[in-house]
């Protein structure tokens, strides 16, 4: 049925393309047998330029129609406002940009198409108008380069202030697994030389290091909200990205070096979950997998949202399901949940 | 050294009555005729093209209907695609040889090389390249590392597959990736022999523009399209040397245990020995070519662009001089901007402040070539060829995909997308379509001139562009979308996430747009390959066009014009000029011939 209507496809395609050949052969009145555009060949391109620049327009909007409540939700850590800001005004610049000079550049394909006869103006040089458009980029992009580098610097400058909590993110092929500096908050030295999976020591701890003792190694990742976290990346095998994206946030795992990246949710889970645009994208997802689930599709269980890190730099061939789901939630329900983890002097121990 | 290249010329163009006795080797495959050279680079290109662009198809398939089996999956990729569904390791191989086809072999090589070959003699009057035999060897060098490149697709473990960027240690382990052991081997085999084509050819364009130009042809007489081969050639040079030593570390890392890109690595229960080396270094090294490579991508489409849009404009190109300014300035930011591929490599954040900085720079002098080719089309007669169709459907592009720049190359705003689709939408539009327009406009323009007078089809080509403009922005104008949902690049099916099942839908719309695009490709082949065979002949100087390639007769002969060299007296942009009355300075015809010498009381446009 399907290459039946690949075929069909192919048939109509291949038709189609035969007719307008023959109706731009039809159209060529004096009928030269000529392979350079004339007056005919430039009115109707003229016009399909128009079109052109109408189908742009077109598919700029039904593309912001359809698709833009697909994006991201509001960003759900205190430096994502600022990003999204910046996001916003960036992109009302482009687009503003975009519209006038598509309009401009296809309304003179058409209005200036070619006829007989017709004398062009001899224009080689303008030395104000150019002027014009080297001064007006550089001093929109100078405000846009301040306050980005204002911005990038801040989300940066990674420091100890507020009192936040050390995660660890820890890549491998094709997991990411998370650990905690306890109750010292200092995370215990660690090395891919010092793995040894016989004694659960899968993230290489230095077992003589007194910091690692009270670390907490753990498969989901919990974050109270309104609270900094500063995360150390590692990568034991090849390169990761920890890609956090509905906090704004992402940095490459890279084996041999720690990285770094330090944000404070804001959002908790179960806030998120009851904004109004991700209950819509809920139900609207929700609606696909239950007809998935009735076409019988493996994986097509009702969603509930989550928060997700995601790798996020080509890593082999699990990369596209190497995920982690992101808690965060009230200090309390927190602190919680950490004290019912164990650490890692009593996993080791629990294995001797 | 001019000098006597100019007298060695001269000598040749007396004694040119008699012809090299031709075999079919020498005319045909070790031809060192640039003309033909241009032809073997450009038929090469193509057919890489053709395979580069069936890849992309293919994996677009699986990612409209994941995980669906397709007989043609089971016919092309055989054991990869059991009972016709993609193997997650093949379909990562087909990403990485699509990205490294389209980028080296089809728009490098296929793009400046054919160009480069054929324009650069014959535009600023020369016999033939400065050296036709390094001319022939850089083209026989680029054909072995495309055999090699297509020969790696047949290796067991499957071709290369760690991305075109081939990021280590990913690259540089057999055990983290199947397509890390043989395939990787030739992959960079294939990419060593490349820049040395490269490289060649890179040299032989800059010497040939700086010393052969005839009489009269002074630097700022030159048409747009040799600044943008000469400039590009430069930053080709500069870049590619860095490339090889990183293909060369890489190689050493691989095979003979060094530890430049590895260190401290745990894989698949063990500690391998590497220590002290660092992934990031080889970023870098990777995109100090890797950026450049950008622009010599884009560039001599740009080139192309001035040229056919002024003539078929019947217009001077507005502002010849800040034109080449542009060409200069992008050329030199190009090599200063590399850390924006790196923001949260790990790299030191200052670092990633500073490429902030000298990225949204390049936004200048490309804004300024936007806007003066716009300023071009305005008031002019436009002659709507194919090729200047082309040529309009590439600024158009050009500014679509540039504008999302501004937002990836703010390092703060990159974090967030960074390797997602926005990436993919941006650079396919302002590197990928923009510079295949750019092939395709030249292919439309000169094809009279590489096949001895004979034209392409109009209404074919008409045919090729609408379709082709329409799905590619059908195709790549949703994937920004895709990309700010947060769906990353390089994912095999998006289905392990619930959060993109709504935007199935929208990869679903790009697919078809896509393979619509594929098979209007098939209407330009098939043009291409009946014209050449049967094309009528046209004219002389089909485009009424000033430059001097247009004076050398359609019949290919060595040496290019059968007489002595034409001398030059003027720029290439003088379309439609009048005198004091308002009449041609031709009499009936709105163009002058760069050969044509100034008239009594006109006056020369100082550019």
């Amino acid at each position: 049925m399907t290459t039946l209507l690949i075929l069909a496809v192919l048939v109509l395609v291949a038709i189609a393309i035969w007719q307008m050949t023959k109706i731009f052969e039809l159209s060529q009145i004096k009928a030269v047998d000529s392979q350079i555009a004339n007056d005919t060949d430039n009115k109707y391109n003229g016009y399909l330029l128009f079109a052109f620049l109408v189908f742009i327009y077109g598919i700029t909007i039904f593309s912001f129609w359809k698709y833009s409540k697909m994006l991201l939700p509001e960003a759900a850590s205190a430096h994502g406002a600022e990003y999204d800001n910046l996001m916003l005004v960036s992109m009302a610049i482009i687009f503003f940009v975009q519209t006038i000079t598509q309009a401009l550049l296809h309304y003179f394909g058409y209005k200036y198409r070619g006829e007989e006869g017709k004398k062009a103006l001899f224009y080689a040089d303008n030395d104000r108008l150019e002027f014009i458009w080297t001064i007006i980029p550089v001093v929109v992009l100078a405000g846009l380069i301040l306050w980005g580098l204002y911005t990038w610097t801040n989300i940066m400058d990674i420091n100890d202030e507020d009192d936040p909590i050390v995660v660890e993110l820890y890549a491998q092929q094709f997991n990411w697994t998370a650990r905690y500096a306890g109750a010292d908050n200092v995370l215990g030295g660690a090395n891919v030389r010092m793995i040894d999976i016989d004694k659960a020591n899968i993230l290489g701890l230095d077992e003589s290091d007194s910091y690692a003792m009270d670390d907490i190694i753990v498969k989901e990742l919990h974050l109270p909200v309104g609270r900094k976290v500063n995360f150390k990346m590692r990568s034991q095998d090849v390169l990761h990205s920890a890609y956090m994206p509905h906090f704004r946030a992402q940095m490459n795992c890279v084996p041999g070096m720690t990285t770094q990246f330090s944000f404070t949710p804001t959002i908790t889970t179960a806030d998120m979950r009851n904004d109004a645009d991700v209950m819509a994208k809920v139900e609207r997802t929700n609606k696909i997998r239950a007809k998935k689930a009735a076409a019988g599709v493996e994986n097509s269980d009702p969603w509930e949202f989550d928060y997700i890190l995601l790798c996020n730099k080509i890593c082999g061939k699990s990369h596209y399901n190497m995920q982690m789901k992101i808690i965060v939630e009230e200090e309390e329900e927190y602190n919680k949940w950490l004290a019912e983890q164990q650490t890692f002097s009593q996993s080791m121990v629990s294995v001797q | 050294m001019s000098a006597t290249a100019h007298a060695h010329i001269e000598d040749h163009a007396d004694d040119h009555g008699h012809h090299h006795k031709e075999t079919f080797v020498t005319k045909y495959i070790f031809s060192q005729d640039h003309k033909m050279i241009s032809k073997q680079y450009l038929i090469t290109g193509l057919i890489m093209g053709f395979i580069g662009i069936a890849m992309s198809l293919m994996f677009r398939m699986q990612l409209a209907w994941p995980g669906q089996s397709f007989p043609i999956f089971e016919a092309l990729l055989g054991d990869w695609a059991p009972n016709g569904v993609m193997d997650a390791d093949i379909y990562l191989a087909l990403v990485t040889i699509h990205g490294t086809i389209m980028v080296f072999f089809v728009l490098t090589a296929g793009l400046s090389g054919t160009f480069s070959n054929l324009l650069i003699p014959l535009q600023i009057g020369a016999r033939d390249m400065a050296s036709g035999f390094l001319n022939m060897v850089s083209y026989w060098l680029f054909f072995l590392s495309s055999v090699i490149m297509i020969c790696s697709l047949f290796v067991e473990a499957g071709p290369a597959s760690a991305g075109w960027t081939i990021y280590p240690p990913l690259s540089a382990l057999p055990m983290a990736q199947s397509g890390s052991g043989m395939g990787m081997t030739l992959w960079l085999v294939s990419m060593a022999i490349f820049i040395a084509s490269s490289l060649l050819g890179s040299l032989n364009y800059i010497v040939t523009v700086i010393n052969l130009r005839t009489k009269g042809m002074s630097m700022t007489r030159l048409p747009l399209t040799i600044w943008a081969f000469f400039i590009t050639a430069i930053i080709g040079v500069v870049s590619f040397p860095v490339l090889l030593s990183a293909a060369l570390l890489l190689i050493m890392d691989r095979s003979f245990g060094t530890s430049f890109f590895l260190s401290d690595i745990f894989i698949q229960g063990e500690v391998l020995h590497y220590q002290g080396g660092s992934p990031v270094l080889y970023e870098h090294l990777f995109w100090f070519l890797g950026h450049p490579e950008v622009y010599i991508v884009l560039l001599p489409a740009l080139g192309i662009t001035s040229e056919v849009m002024s003539t078929n404009a019947r217009k001077p190109i507005f502002g010849y001089r800040a034109m080449i300014a542009s060409i200069i300035a992008i050329a030199f930011l190009s090599t200063i901007v590399w850390g924006h591929h790196m923001f949260i490599s790990g790299m030191n954040p200052f670092l990633g402040s500073v490429f902030t900085f000298t990225t949204l720079l390049i936004a200048i002098p490309s804004a300024v070539k936007a806007f003066n080719y716009i300023t071009t089309l305005w008031k002019g007669n436009l002659q709507l060829n194919p090729a200047m169709l082309f040529s309009i459907g590439l600024v158009s592009t050009f500014i679509t995909g540039g504008l999302t720049g501004i937002i990836l190359g703010d390092s703060t705003l990159d974090i967030n997308v960074h390797d997602t689709y926005f990436v993919v939408a941006h650079f396919h539009l302002v590197m990928g379509i923009s510079a295949l327009y750019g092939l395709f406009a030249g292919v439309y323009h000169w094809f009279p001139k590489m096949f001895e007078g004979k034209m392409m089809n109009k209404n074919l080509g008409y045919v090729h562009f609408w379709i082709t403009a329409i799905c590619a922005y059908g195709v790549f104008f949703p994937m920004h979308f895709v990309g700010m949902a947060g769906v990353p690049r390089r994912y095999y099916e998006n289905t392990a996430f619930p959060m993109f099942d709504e935007l199935t839908d929208v990869q679903v719309l790009m697919t078809v747009f896509a393979l619509i695009a594929g098979l209007a490709q098939l209407v330009f082949l098939g043009n291409f390959i009946y014209s050449m065979f049967y094309g009528k002949k046209g004219p002389l100087n089909p485009w009424k066009s000033n430059t001097l390639e247009w004076t050398a007769p359609q019949e290919h002969i060595h040496g290019n014009w059968p007489g002595a060299i034409p001398h030059v007296h003027r720029w290439a942009y003088d379309y439609s000029k009048t005198d004091v009355d308002g009449e041609y300075i031709i009499p009936g015809q709105d163009f002058i011939p760069q050969s044509t010498p100034l008239h009594d009381n006109e006056e020369e446009e100082n550019h």
